[in-house]
């Protein structure tokens, strides 16, 4: 379209109704698209549902997906359609836009809608969290405890450079470098670490709690059937800090009660020098496990 | 007074000029300065052996040589000159090597435009330097188990690699850009404070020689975020960290007050608060930041540092410190920070769109707003970096809410854009195809934002690949491509050269392409397990690792284009860009190019805001007939 010279500055205002055509796309794609990411991307999103804390966050990450997808496609119609029509056509001048500065309703609507989102997606992040703690580590006095915590199966979980060790307390405090949790139980875990700041992630359980030397970071998750999962360390501990890694598995509880029998039976071994001091002769780290996993006030 | 006489004679040997405050005194100053503390520190601790440890490597020499080394270099460059001459009496100079030819850009010079473009050039140079740490971490991942690097180095290179981007990026545009822009946005000839305005380009390319270094005392192994008490174990390579984030804030307040300053008290006449260039706002939004959250960070690395030297406990929890007062006090640095860089970039969007859709920013105030709101809300929110690290539980909660309230102002951000493109006439100039990328980076970096704010997402997400592509797409989409909007846009103005335009746009394409192949897949490697920071990964994920790699590459060539561009315009082609390439109603592209020393033979006198467009032609700011600087 070649333009008068004559008829700057302004480009010539077409009366057709962009905002309308706008609007009417967006709500079009957004009601099929939304569903269908709900539906068919959603569930699809890790950690999984290896365990209900996994499960929750799958969820929550269902309904997040759910939430941006129309923002997405405000944004893809927005853009689509305005950086084609209102393009600058070849012309010798450089033609100026119509002066527009401000429009007060499409303010007040934008600063509601992204309020109302915000508020509601906080909302709904709070309430999954307090739930059942939604697999992150809470320190020592946990207020997202799911139903009937007091009961829980133990575990802590000790950081150091560059290893995990789990320790059950329920089973004579044994020992072991691997992790293996009876399926169909709720766990609570209790990390720390012995030296740096480190960060028990189990990937498909969806756990993940720092461990901080001389603190116990609590941390539930409800297991379901058996499965193997990873354990890494998520926070850069040093030298080795990627090589921390190891594999984890939630076992039936006739297996765990079986596996657990023959660590102990390990353990019996090296459970004399663990339990002196280190005045005595006996390992000195044993007794730097502090803090010791009691039960707290919630 | 002197510096005309000199003009005038006839012109000294070369090695006569060599000598005197230049930045090869500086080096040699400092270099000397370097060796002094060295030496001093070894006969400080030299007597008590016991208590300071290993005399080859006692971290104490290693804070004194540095110190001792950025005093000379301050001192080659002249900074103690004017002190010192008033102190014994003589007549101040006021001014500094504004005359000079090309030398005035190796040393000391007070004029902001000068000052502007060693910015350009010393950040581009420490840039390049953290790009290149990229492509070594990338290709260390191209495998998931053999390793290209020794495990120390790897992790250097990831430090390296971070806090160099962090730290000397920080000043990515207020540096250059608000240095030179901001006095003649306003209608000053000057910042309010030019010498400080030296030293804050100064020290912090001195803080980039003391980063680098750190290879000569074995790296560092904590990343950027130096978490106690990992850092209190480390080798000296971590005294080069703290002195160099040290520097680096001492550098943010400084440029921060003086900003600050200069907005607040030397705009020309009818320069209201609403008709302020949005630019203006938005250094003016990070500078205040700059200045409140920078010190916390000076103080944080003090304390580290005496951890370190002097056996204090701050961050040892064994020996009754807190490794999370550490944290606390990082974050309350770190998330200001973090909009720090991002800000700037809100700014120059909001900038150039109507330069470019040829309409008046839409909503000047809602946008002034979004920046102000960001930048007040930035405070509230640094917690969510410690959703699981087992910090008092109960208020994840709050810091979800705060989190995602942020949205709110960076929406009103988007809005203002957006509208102002709508109805439009665009033109997709390099410096508008830079601008309208960020809206896509931005806009995927602030979703993905949404599920790290959301703590049970976040508890998969937290310190995987997928929060490094999350503030890859918001800081390097961000700031990076607004950093290069920025230079497209001004660099004609301030060279008086045109860069190509066709090199520009297969810059363009290039990098938004393989950035988003870069950092895309990123999400996916994190949420299916990968942590930040490692080496190796699981077998299951090199595809994407491999994927990620090459696309990185790819990107780091697309700079090479870009660098190509600039050596090839600016230094042979030398196309004059004229007064005004973007028909801009802006202040400065009424000026020359490049602008004169002193700006406006007559300070200006405003009348609206430069958005003007379709309101009819630029009113004159120096209306004919009225003294300069009334109304």
């Amino acid at each position: 379209m070649a333009a008068d010279p004559a008829a700057a500055p302004g480009r010539p205002t077409d009366s057709t109704h962009h905002g309308r055509r706008v609007v009417i796309a967006w709500l079009v794609l957004s009601a099929i698209a939304t569903p269908l990411v709900a539906i068919y991307v959603g569930p699809h999103i890790p950690p999984g549902n290896a365990s209900v804390q996994a499960e929750g966050q799958t969820f929550d990450n269902q309904v997040m997906t759910a939430f941006v997808t129309p923002v997405l496609c405000l944004m893809a119609v927005f853009f689509g359609y305005g950086l084609i029509l209102f393009r600058a056509r070849r012309s010798e001048t450089i033609l100026d836009g119509p002066p527009i500065r401000d429009d007060p309703r499409i303010r007040l609507l934008w600063i509601v809608i992204t309020s109302a989102m915000v508020l509601f997606l906080a909302g709904f992040g709070t309430y999954e969290l307090l739930k059942d703690g939604a697999g992150g580590g809470q320190g020592p006095n946990p207020i997202a405890q799911p139903a009937g915590y007091r009961s829980a199966f133990q575990v802590q979980v000790v950081g150091q450079q560059w290893q995990f060790t789990y320790r059950y307390p329920s089973l004579g405090g044994m020992e072991s470098n691997s992790l293996l949790l009876p399926a169909n139980t709720l766990v609570e875990l209790h990390i720390t670490s012995l030296d740096v700041v480190h960060s028990f992630w189990a990937v498909e359980l969806g756990l993940k709690a720092d461990a901080n030397p001389g603190v116990d970071n609590v941390v539930y998750v409800k297991t379901k059937k058996p499965t193997t999962f990873h354990v890494r360390c998520a926070e850069l501990c040093g030298l080795w800090h990627g090589y921390m890694f190891n594999n984890g598995r939630v076992v039936s509880s006739a297996q765990f009660a079986s596996w657990a029998a023959q660590e102990q039976k390990i353990y019996a071994s090296i459970k004399p020098f663990m339990d002196k001091s280190p005045a005595d002769g006996g390992a000195p780290y044993a007794h730097t496990y502090l803090p010791e996993p009691t039960r707290r006030a919630g | 007074m002197t510096m005309t006489e000199a003009a005038a004679a006839p012109s000294p040997p070369l090695w006569r000029r060599l000598l005197g405050f230049n930045l090869l005194t500086a080096i040699v100053l400092g270099v000397g300065g370097w060796y002094i503390g060295w030496y001093g520190a070894h006969k400080i601790v030299a007597p008590s052996l016991d208590y300071f440890g290993d005399i080859d490597y006692n971290e104490l020499s290693v804070y004194f040589a540095y110190i001792g080394g950025v005093l000379g270099f301050l001192v080659g460059l002249g900074f103690l000159n004017y002190p010192v001459r008033r102190l014994l009496g003589y007549p101040p100079s006021l001014r500094e090597k504004e005359t000079a030819g090309w030398t005035r850009y190796f040393g000391l010079c007070t004029d902001h435009k000068v000052v502007g473009i060693q910015y350009l050039w010393g950040i581009g140079l420490f840039f390049f330097i953290g790009g290149l740490n990229a492509m070594l971490i990338r290709t260390e991942l191209l495998s998931p188990h053999h390793q290209a690097f020794p495990a120390g180095t790897y992790l250097t290179i990831v430090g390296i690699h971070g806090t160099m981007m962090m730290g000397i990026m920080t000043s990515g545009i207020l540096g250059p850009f608000a240095n030179y822009l901001i006095p003649i946005m306003i209608g000053a000839r000057r910042m309010a404070f030019p010498r400080i305005e030296a030293l804050t380009f100064w020290l912090l390319m001195a803080a980039g020689a003391v980063l680098t270094t750190t290879v000569f005392f074995g790296g560092f192994p904590t990343g950027w975020t130096g978490y106690a008490p990992l850092a209190t174990e480390s080798n000296p390579g971590l005294d080069n960290y703290v002195i160099f984030f040290a520097l680096v804030g001492l550098s943010m307040t400084l440029l921060g007050l003086n900003m600050i300053a200069t907005i607040l008290t030397m705009r020309a006449p009818g320069l209201t608060w609403t008709r302020l260039p949005i630019f203006v706002w938005g250094v003016l939004s990070t500078a205040v930041l700059m200045v409140l959250a920078a010190p916390v960070l000076i103080a944080t690395l003090g304390m580290v540092a005496l951890d370190r030297t002097a056996q204090t406990t701050f961050f040892i929890p064994a020996a009754g410190g807190s490794n999370y007062l550490y944290e606390n006090l990082f974050w309350i640095f770190g998330h200001p920070e973090v909009y720090v860089l991002a800000l700037p970039g809100f700014a120059i969007v909001l900038e150039l769109l109507p330069v470019f859709a040829r309409k008046p920013l839409w909503g000047y105030r809602l946008a002034v707003a979004g920046l102000l709101g960001v930048s007040l809300l930035s405070w509230f929110v640094w917690q969510h970096h410690l959703f699981v690290s087992g910090i008092n539980g109960d208020l994840r909660g709050f810091y979800m809410l705060s989190t995602e309230l942020i949205s709110i102002p960076t929406g009103l951000t988007f809005l203002c854009g957006m509208m102002t493109l709508w109805r439009g006439n665009i033109r997709f100039t390099v410096p508008m195809l830079f601008v309208l990328a960020w809206f896509f980076n931005f806009l995927i970096g602030g979703l993905s934002g949404v599920f790290l704010s959301d703590v049970p997402s976040d508890v998969t997400t937290h310190g995987s690949f997928f929060s490094m592509a999350h503030f890859h797409y918001t800081i390097m989409g961000g700031l990076v491509f607004t950093f290069f909007a920025a230079i497209y846009y001004w660099v004609p103005k301030m060279t008086g050269w045109q860069l190509n335009e066709r090199l520009g746009k297969i810059h363009f394409w290039s990098m938004f392409l393989f950035f988003n192949l870069t950092f895309a897949p990123l999400f996916a490697v994190g949420f299916l397990g990968q942590p930040r920071r490692t080496p190796v990964y699981p077998n299951g994920l090199q595809f994407l690792n491999d994927w990620v790699s090459i696309s990185a590459f790819c990107l780091g060539a697309s700079m090479l284009v870009f660098l190509f561009n600039l050596v090839w315009s600016l230094a042979f082609v030398k196309k004059p860009a004229g007064a005004n390439p973007w028909a801009s109603r802006s202040i400065e592209f009424q000026l020359p190019s490049p602008v004169p020393v002193h700006n406006f033979d007559r300070i200006p006198v405003f009348s609206g805001d430069p958005y003007g467009y379709g309101e009819g032609p630029i009113p004159s700011l120096v209306p004919a007939g009225s003294p300069a600087g009334r109304e």
